[in-house]
């Protein structure tokens, strides 16, 4: 007996909309930027789930996957980076405080 | 003689080269720069009349020559406006005035502008001003004669402001730019119908068939005259405002605020007299309207007596001398205004016009000049300030005296000759006129005597803080060599090369007209010996025996208050006021409410522009959601 | 047996992952959402394994909780001091971005309950490394050699820029 498809869906849908959440309420940078690695696992977890149950002979979603996760880890490598960066100058890491350049 | 147009080109390159250099010129170099620019000009001026004026004659007078005419404007066939350079024997008469007084001018202005702030913007202008009036003389055509015409308001205006950190130099140049380009709109419209029926500009067709002008309009009236005499009396219009006839004269005593050089050279012998030129330019149109001519007679002869009764009672040498020349003006205007046809006796006025406008222009350029060496000497123009000068400024007071002499109309002077031919041309046509102008004449006499006596006899003032001296030498050269001028200019046998048809005329004095003229200028002279030799009460119980009179004269019969009047409590509250309101509240109101709305709008809405993205974020997934929504509910 | 085994092992990877990504997003303390990141990212781990994707789910575990979270907490030990709550977002906001979540959730499971995939019933088993070594490097139809290249061109790309960002001038 086999896990039926839509439970993994669900699972992932849950999982995105907590990473909406996250991404709209918290002001701390670094929380937006978890938020938006919650939001791309369950991206993620899509792409694996239907390719394993709705093309079980091709391979494409998983390959998918993995340079999703490549570039995740890039992704997340430089806007630390930046975040660093924007820490030192101002000593404070919330998005709502980053208004020099406004206007 | 295409050569001619270096007497345009120098001045143009002169002024460029002093206004773009200005400091970086020391001013005794711009001085010297543009001096010798003049006397090149004056050498080339003096050479083209000697070339024009000994070629042969043809059908017994000098053709006119068309040195240079360049097409620079073209809009259609008929519509063309040309540049170029006309050579007659009226505007080589005036090439060899303008340039002989704008070269006295110029050696004088070295010493009578020493040290002043600006000296080099001075000369720049002057040369701006000697190019414009140069080429208003040599206009091939209407329109290439109003835009120099124009050319000489606007220098005239800068160097009426050249002070420009005095008040009253700053109103003055205003008033007489503001009223000049009033008359010159009536010159324009003037330009405009003449040439739309006539479908020209060019003064060699136009004066060449004067009666096509008649044949073109006929059928065309305006108020019961002819369109042709309308556009004639508005070209005159701009001559008057420029010549400061009555009622557009009153910019001109104002103009006194210039520098005195300027004044000689603008206001008194070149800039003011163009209105007189233009008129002689376009004599043989204004011969076939004698409607208008007989306007400008009776114009000129207002202006005249006008002018001699102010000048009477003014106090301001300066101002005495500006009504003197609006006076000596409207001499031109009516003798021109009395001509008729281009038969050489009926037409005489026309050569006494030039006459006298050549003459005036010297021995007028040379009492201003005088009146600047006094000036520069005692520091005040106030007559009150002055008095037994003869002794301390010998050379100023001999030519003073013969210029007064010239103007009074004094044998063998200068000004008696153009003088006498206006009278005898005024007696011809009219006796009325003739005795209002012998009047005149001997108004002239006095006044200018109470001048002389008032500035060289009289009483001494106190001196004793400053004790007044001879002007420099670059200021009485000048004076000496036009004292000299007006002293021969007078045995010149104008008549032969300027007269009204061309041909040449012997000029003979009338002896009635002679001799009356002489008498009614020593009643004139010895009246102002009588009174004003000496100091004395005989002045003053004059003015008192007709206050009424004197005080209205000192005012100058309240023409200014008049235009004050009629310009602030008429047009400007009455029409301009209610205007302005209206642009104010309405239409600047309409155009601040749109931008006040969208202001507001933009400051309502600018709060979705926030920079938060995570704003953006909601709003994105919340349309996306609705979108979803609406996707879902159709399908 | 061996399916109710995985029945329950599911059950627990989809508690711990519904349970798990709510706490790190409704958490004050930001170590702490680092940490239940970390559980989500094993638990996702297990649903590949589940999946017989075991080469992904290695992947998932060494690059994301190993390299990623081990960034995440670094940085959050620089730019904040221990056990600091971050301040919350307005009470507003935070109603809003519910709302959001639980009409998106709502939305998005109605949509995808109604639409009626043709699941086809799982066959082979595990994936062979070997193939997935051979499309990642080749240059066949279905082989990946140049988006391969250019996230490994990305990637240098990425060190260079971090090193230039985070620098000390």
């Amino acid at each position: 007996m086999e896990t039926p498809m839509i439970y993994y869906i669900i699972i992932s849908t849950i999982m995105f909309f907590a990473g909406v959440y996250g991404f709209i309420t918290r002001k701390n940078m670094l929380m937006m930027l978890i938020s938006i690695e919650l939001m791309l696992n369950a991206v993620d977890i899509n792409f694996a789930v239907f390719n394993r149950y709705l093309y079980p002979d091709a391979m494409e979603g998983m390959i998918f996957t993995l340079f999703a996760i490549g570039i995740a880890a890039a992704e997340t490598a430089i806007a630390i980076a930046i975040i660093i960066n924007i820490f030192r100058h101002i000593r404070n890491i919330d998005a709502e405080n980053l208004d020099d350049m406004k206007y | 003689m295409e050569y001619t147009v270096i007497i345009l080109l120098l001045p143009m390159a002169m002024f460029l080269l002093l206004g773009l250099l200005d400091s970086k010129l020391s001013p005794r170099m711009a001085g010297i720069l543009g001096t010798l620019g003049m006397i090149v000009c004056t050498a080339v001026a003096y050479t083209t009349a000697y070339q024009y004026f000994t070629q042969p004659r043809i059908d017994g007078e000098f053709p006119p020559v068309t040195a240079i005419n360049i097409e620079w404007l073209r809009f259609t066939d008929f519509l063309h406006i040309d540049l170029g350079i006309y050579l007659d024997p009226i505007s080589v008469m005036m090439l060899v005035v303008i340039t002989t007084v704008s070269l006295m001018v110029h050696i004088y202005s070295l010493g009578y502008m020493h040290g002043e702030i600006g000296f080099q913007r001075y000369y720049a202008f002057l040369s701006l001003f000697s190019m414009s009036m140069l080429g208003l003389v040599v206009a091939t055509n209407i329109f290439q004669m109003y835009i120099f015409w124009e050319l000489v308001g606007v220098s005239s205006y800068l160097l009426i402001g050249f002070y420009y950190t005095k008040p009253e130099a700053v109103s003055a140049s205003k008033k007489a730019f503001i009223v000049t380009r009033f008359a010159d709109l009536g010159f324009l419209i003037g330009i405009l119908i003449l040439s739309f029926y006539t479908k020209t500009f060019d003064f060699a067709t136009l004066t060449a068939a004067p009666g096509t002008i008649i044949t073109e309009t006929a059928g065309a009236s305006f108020l019961g005259c002819s369109v042709a005499a309308w556009a004639l009396a508005l070209i005159f219009m701009g001559g008057a405002g420029k010549s400061a006839m009555f009622p557009l004269h009153i910019w001109l005593p104002d103009a006194m605020e210039g520098p005195t050089p300027v004044s000689a050279l603008i206001h008194a012998a070149t800039m003011v007299v163009a209105g007189v030129y233009l008129v002689a330019r376009l004599f043989p149109l204004f011969c076939v309207t004698p409607e208008v001519l007989d306007f400008i007679t009776v114009v000129g002869a207002v202006t005249a007596l006008y002018a001699a009764i102010v000048a009477c009672v003014q106090s301001d040498i300066k101002r005495v001398l500006a009504f003197s020349t609006i006076s000596q003006i409207a001499f031109m205007m009516v003798a021109l205004g009395v001509a008729r046809d281009t038969d050489l006796h009926a037409g005489l006025g026309y050569m006494a016009s030039m006459f006298h406008l050549f003459t005036h222009a010297m021995f007028k350029a040379l009492l201003f000049l005088g009146a600047g060496a006094i000036i520069h000497a005692v520091h005040s123009n106030e007559m009150t300030a002055m008095g037994g000068l003869r002794k301390y400024m010998p050379i100023t007071h001999i030519t003073f005296l013969i210029a007064c002499l010239a103007i009074a109309g004094i044998p063998p002077f200068s000004g008696f000759f153009s003088k006498d031919e206006i009278l005898t041309a005024v007696m011809n046509k009219s006796l009325f006129w003739g005795i209002w102008m012998t009047v005149v004449a001997g108004l002239t006499a006095f006044y200018m005597f109470r001048l002389y006596y008032r500035i060289f006899w009289w009483n001494k003032p106190d001196y004793s803080h400053h004790t007044p001296h001879e002007a420099p030498l670059t200021m009485t050269i000048p004076l000496i060599i036009l004292a000299a001028i007006t002293c021969v200019a007078g045995f010149i046998p104008f008549g032969e090369f300027v007269s009204v048809n061309g041909q040449p005329y012997h000029i003979h004095l009338d002896p009635t007209v002679a001799t009356t003229s002489i008498i009614i200028a020593l009643i004139g002279i010895s009246l102002a010996t009588w009174l004003f030799l000496k100091e004395n009460k005989k002045p003053g119980a004059m003015a008192d025996s007709m206050r009424t009179l004197y005080t209205a004269a000192y005012h100058r019969f309240y023409i200014d208050e008049i235009y004050q009047f009629v310009t602030h409590k008429i047009i400007f509250a009455l029409i301009c006021r209610p205007i302005a309101w209206f642009d104010r509240h309405i239409i600047d109101g309409t155009m601040n409410m749109l931008a006040n709305v969208t202001q507001g709008v933009s400051a309502r809405i600018k709060g979705l522009q926030s920079g938060y993205i995570q704003s953006y974020a909601w709003i994105f997934l919340a349309g996306a959601l609705v979108i979803a929504i609406i996707t879902m509910c159709c399908f | 047996m061996e399916s109710i085994a995985q029945q329950v092992i599911f059950y627990l990877l989809a508690i711990v992952i519904v349970i798990c990504s709510v706490l790190t997003v409704t958490t004050r303390r930001i170590l702490r959402a680092a940490t239940y990141l970390l559980f989500v990212l094993f638990a996702t781990a297990g649903i590949y394994f589940m999946l017989d994707y075991t080469f992904l789910g290695a992947v998932q575990l060494a690059v994301y909780a190993g390299g990623i979270l081990v960034l995440f907490v670094f940085s959050i030990l620089l730019t904040s001091h221990p056990g600091e709550r971050t301040p919350q977002a307005s009470i507003v906001k935070r109603i809003l971005g519910l709302i959001l979540a639980i009409a998106g959730t709502a939305i998005c499971t109605y949509a995808l309950i109604t639409y009626p995939f043709e699941t086809i019933p799982l066959t082979g088993g595990e994936l062979d490394v070997k193939a997935i070594g051979h499309a990642l490097i080749g240059m066949e139809k279905f082989q990946y050699l140049l988006p391969f290249e250019a996230i490994s061109v990305l990637l240098l790309a990425c060190i260079i820029g971090g090193i230039m960002i985070a620098r000390k001038r």
